[in-house]
């Protein structure tokens, strides 16, 4: 099978239909996840450039670059669209959209027409953002804590709120359409325990979009009210709580970062298994692991409220609740290790991506514990030990599992692979940048470097120096993939079914898959990662 | 002809009508519940203020009018009731009846919003809508209250009401759209979903209000005095 010829003319997704407007109506998942890579590859560029201004303003202690108004702006900004726009639909909507419903040898997901809706809300809460930053910014922090984004703020918030909230529909669309794909689509046979984990993950990601998305929604159309009106809900000058904005803001945007992090855990389960040629150990303990991280993640918000006046006793049980989310993520860690040892591990690209995630991954889980613990959290918070320890989970983690993904999946969204040899390069580069970036961060936040500030004291330059070099190596590491994809496109080789002899549902179709993803619905007998029991033959075909 | 219609409904990615329809009600039991943690954020922060402020909630409340809200709950409840008839009607496959019936209902969705419209008239009129007209009388009252205490008690009034609102108007286009589709013979006892679907919708926000009448006009009225 891995070896059969392919043919460009055969009928696939991507030729069986031509012209803008046949993507743009699509209702076909791998179709509107093409659209989703496009429109958050945009969307990374734009939060990745306010980046690149922020490291190059932190170049020298006096911040020679822009203003510190422009500064607050600049960060602003950059969290914005990172964490809304880029994190939270990265894998789910990309590589979930296309792999999900394959994984469940279904024809589609559950709502095609509400899927579609959901790449357009996307894009209209987009616009709305982008509008406010490119006609004047936002300066709140990507956390707008009142009352300074309610009533301090000469800043365009409500316009950014707005694309907030309305992004926020998108996401919560879909969560819905993940988790009723799961329930009620499985091909015959699919059982619970015989799902792939991507789509446990990304199921209990989806349970955090519906459950955690809405709240978010109403707190910021609140504070968009509140700005607009006048009126006092977390003003404290007119009697309103300040920390209530805090506890509903967190209550969203704390499991957010599970919504960000469990998918991009679900790609590394499905390659660490894959290159091991083992099953994963301990499957039903990742699968539960997942939904154990996606309930502690609803009971751990205030630990990002320990100095905001909350009462002692809260904080000592959130502390404890928010050490208790280290055992699943550490079960995760120690069966991926677990299910590569005496495996016969292959290091393409995807791997090696893999092994940057469960390294940088198991950095920023361990600083969370250090940042859960109340006495050292008042130490840190607010300075650059945070910046770094959020960084290593979400850049080091999610966006090495992105990147991991989509060197997996790409033979099968493009039916081309890419170039082996610039990809490891591409690998290296971005563990290499990364870590040049962000460890310098821990030690600067250890010596009491506060975050949030466009210039610094002078002692700092080195490390600020040294964090600068390392995001333009990152820089370069993530526009060669963005380069060696397009080429491929094209000039690429073409693809088997299975470039790696990976078992699970979306290689058992023809790369890239036609639209109706199965001739003939799967009806799978087998247990999941199956790989000791794969004909020996199969193991041995290289790409 | 039923078994045409049904096959016509049927989406090319479902394997048959009952998977498909068991998809469906299992989506719209999903978006419910993100409805609930929607409307839980608001139910939240009136909990909170209502014991941060039990004095000025409690008159706060004085200024509902409580008969209107009081006619406005039967006028939900009865045009549940028409809503469930109605649902039933179409899996009997009675198509005039279920007609009659959503529209019924619309003409209770419809009354409730008028009553509501007056109600919000009386409060705009009395100043009672928040942000820099608003003006509280206080009612002579040891320790007196504080203006701004009320006025989150009426901006979370109009907040989570108004919110409730939309969702009525979102509900009365939707069982409009389901009369349209009635009127043209769309659905039968083999294929009813959207019918079911939308009631799912309709009772939810009626149980919404059900929450909403008590919290903001009754449970502070006894104790208050004023």
């Amino acid at each position: 099978m891995a070896t059969a010829v392919q043919t460009v003319e055969r009928e696939n997704y991507l030729n069986s239909n031509y012209g803008i407007k046949s993507w743009l109506l699509t209702t076909d998942h791998k179709r509107i996840a093409m659209l989703y890579l496009v429109s958050i590859t945009a969307m990374f560029w734009i939060g990745g450039f306010f980046a690149m201004l922020i490291r190059l303003n932190l170049l020298t202690p006096t911040g020679d670059l822009v203003t510190s108004d422009t500064y607050n702006k600049l960060f602003t900004m950059h969290g914005i669209i990172m964490v809304f726009f880029f994190l939270i639909p990265s894998v789910p909507a990309v590589i979930g959209n296309f792999c999900i419903p394959l994984m469940v040898g279904a024809k589609d997901l559950a709502f095609p027409r509400v899927n579609l809706l959901s790449w357009y809300i996307y894009l209209l809460g987009a616009i709305t953002a982008l509008t406010a930053m490119v006609t004047g910014g936002v300066d709140t922090g990507w956390t707008f804590y009142t009352p300074f984004s309610t009533t301090y703020s000469s800043t365009h918030v409500i316009g950014a709120a707005v694309g907030i909230f309305i992004t926020g529909f998108s996401s919560i669309l879909t969560g819905l359409n993940f988790i009723v794909t799961i329930h009620r689509m499985r091909a015959p046979g699919l059982t619970w325990r015989r799902l792939p984990l991507f789509c446990w993950s990304n199921y209990a990601a989806a349970l955090i979009m519906v459950l955690g998305t809405p709240v978010i929604a109403i707190t910021l159309l609140l504070v968009a009210f509140e700005r607009a009106f006048n009126i006092g809900v977390f003003n404290p000058q007119l009697g309103g709580d300040p920390l209530l904005f805090q506890h509903l803001f967190w209550f969203y945007s704390h499991p957010a970062v599970y919504i960000m992090i469990l998918p991009g855990m679900g790609v590394i389960s499905e390659i660490v298994t894959c290159f091991s040629r083992k099953r994963v150990f301990g499957y039903e303990f990742v699968a539960l692991a997942s939904i154990a991280i996606a309930v502690l993640g609803f009971l751990v918000w205030a630990h990002h409220m320990f100095v905001a006046g909350i009462s002692v006793y809260a904080a000592l049980v959130f502390s404890l609740l928010s050490y208790f989310v280290a055992i699943p993520s550490a079960v995760k860690v120690f069966n991926w290790t677990a299910t590569m040892y005496k495996g016969s591990i292959r290091y393409e690209t995807p791997m090696l991506y893999a092994f940057g995630f469960i390294g940088l991954f198991t950095i920023g889980g361990l600083t969370g514990i250090f940042l859960a613990s109340l006495g050292l959290d008042v130490h840190v918070h607010d300075t650059y030990f945070i910046v770094a320890h959020f960084h290593y989970v979400m850049v080091g983690g999610m966006v090495m599992a992105y990147m991991a993904g989509l060197h997996f999946w790409w033979p099968k969204m493009s039916g081309r692979m890419y170039p082996e040899a610039w990809a490891k390069l591409s690998a290296l580069l971005v563990f290499v940048g990364f870590n040049t970036t962000f460890f310098p961060q821990f030690i600067l936040g250890y010596m009491g470097a506060p975050r949030r500030y466009h210039a610094y004291p002078p002692e700092f330059q080195v490390l600020n120096v040294l964090s600068t070099a390392g995001a333009s190596i990152l820089a370069v590491g993530y526009v060669l993939p963005m380069i060696y994809f397009l080429w491929s496109l094209r000039y690429g080789e073409l693809a088997p079914p299975n470039p790696w002899n990976a078992v699970g549902l979306e290689w058992m179709t023809p790369s890239p898959p036609p639209t109706h993803n199965f001739d003939e619905t799967p009806i799978v007998t087998w247990e999941a990662y199956d790989y000791e029991h794969q004909p020996q033959e199969e193991v041995t075909v290289g790409h | 002809m039923d078994l045409q219609v049904a096959e016509h409904a049927l989406q090319h990615h479902f394997a048959d009508m009952e998977q498909q329809q068991e998809t469906s009600t299992f989506g719209m039991w999903m978006f419910l519940l993100t409805e609930i943690m929607f409307f839980g954020g608001l139910f939240c922060a009136y909990l909170v203020y209502r014991s941060s402020y039990y004095e000025a909630f409690v008159e706060g409340s004085q200024k509902m009018n409580i008969w209107l809200g009081a006619t406005n709950t039967a006028v939900l409840i009865c045009s549940s009731l028409t809503m469930a008839l109605g649902v039933r009607a179409a899996q009997t496959g009675k198509k005039k009846l279920m007609v009659v019936l959503l529209l019924i209902t619309i003409l209770f969705g419809l009354g409730f919003l008028g009553i509501k419209g007056v109600e919000y008239h009386e409060h705009w009129e009395n100043h009672e809508f928040p942000g820099p007209n608003f003006h509280f009388q206080t009612i002579d009252k040891t320790p007196p209250v504080d203006p701004q205490h009320t006025e989150i008690y009426f901006s979370l009034y109009w907040a989570m009401t108004g919110l409730h609102a939309l969702h009525m108007i979102i509900g009365v286009g939707l069982v409009t759209w389901i009369i349209l589709g009635g009127l043209a013979g769309a659905y039968t006892p083999a294929y009813f979903t959207p019918v079911e679907v939308v009631g799912l919708y309709w009772h939810f926000v009626d149980l919404v209000w059900i929450y909403l009448f008590p919290l903001l006009y009754l449970i502070s009225k006894k104790h208050g005095g004023g």
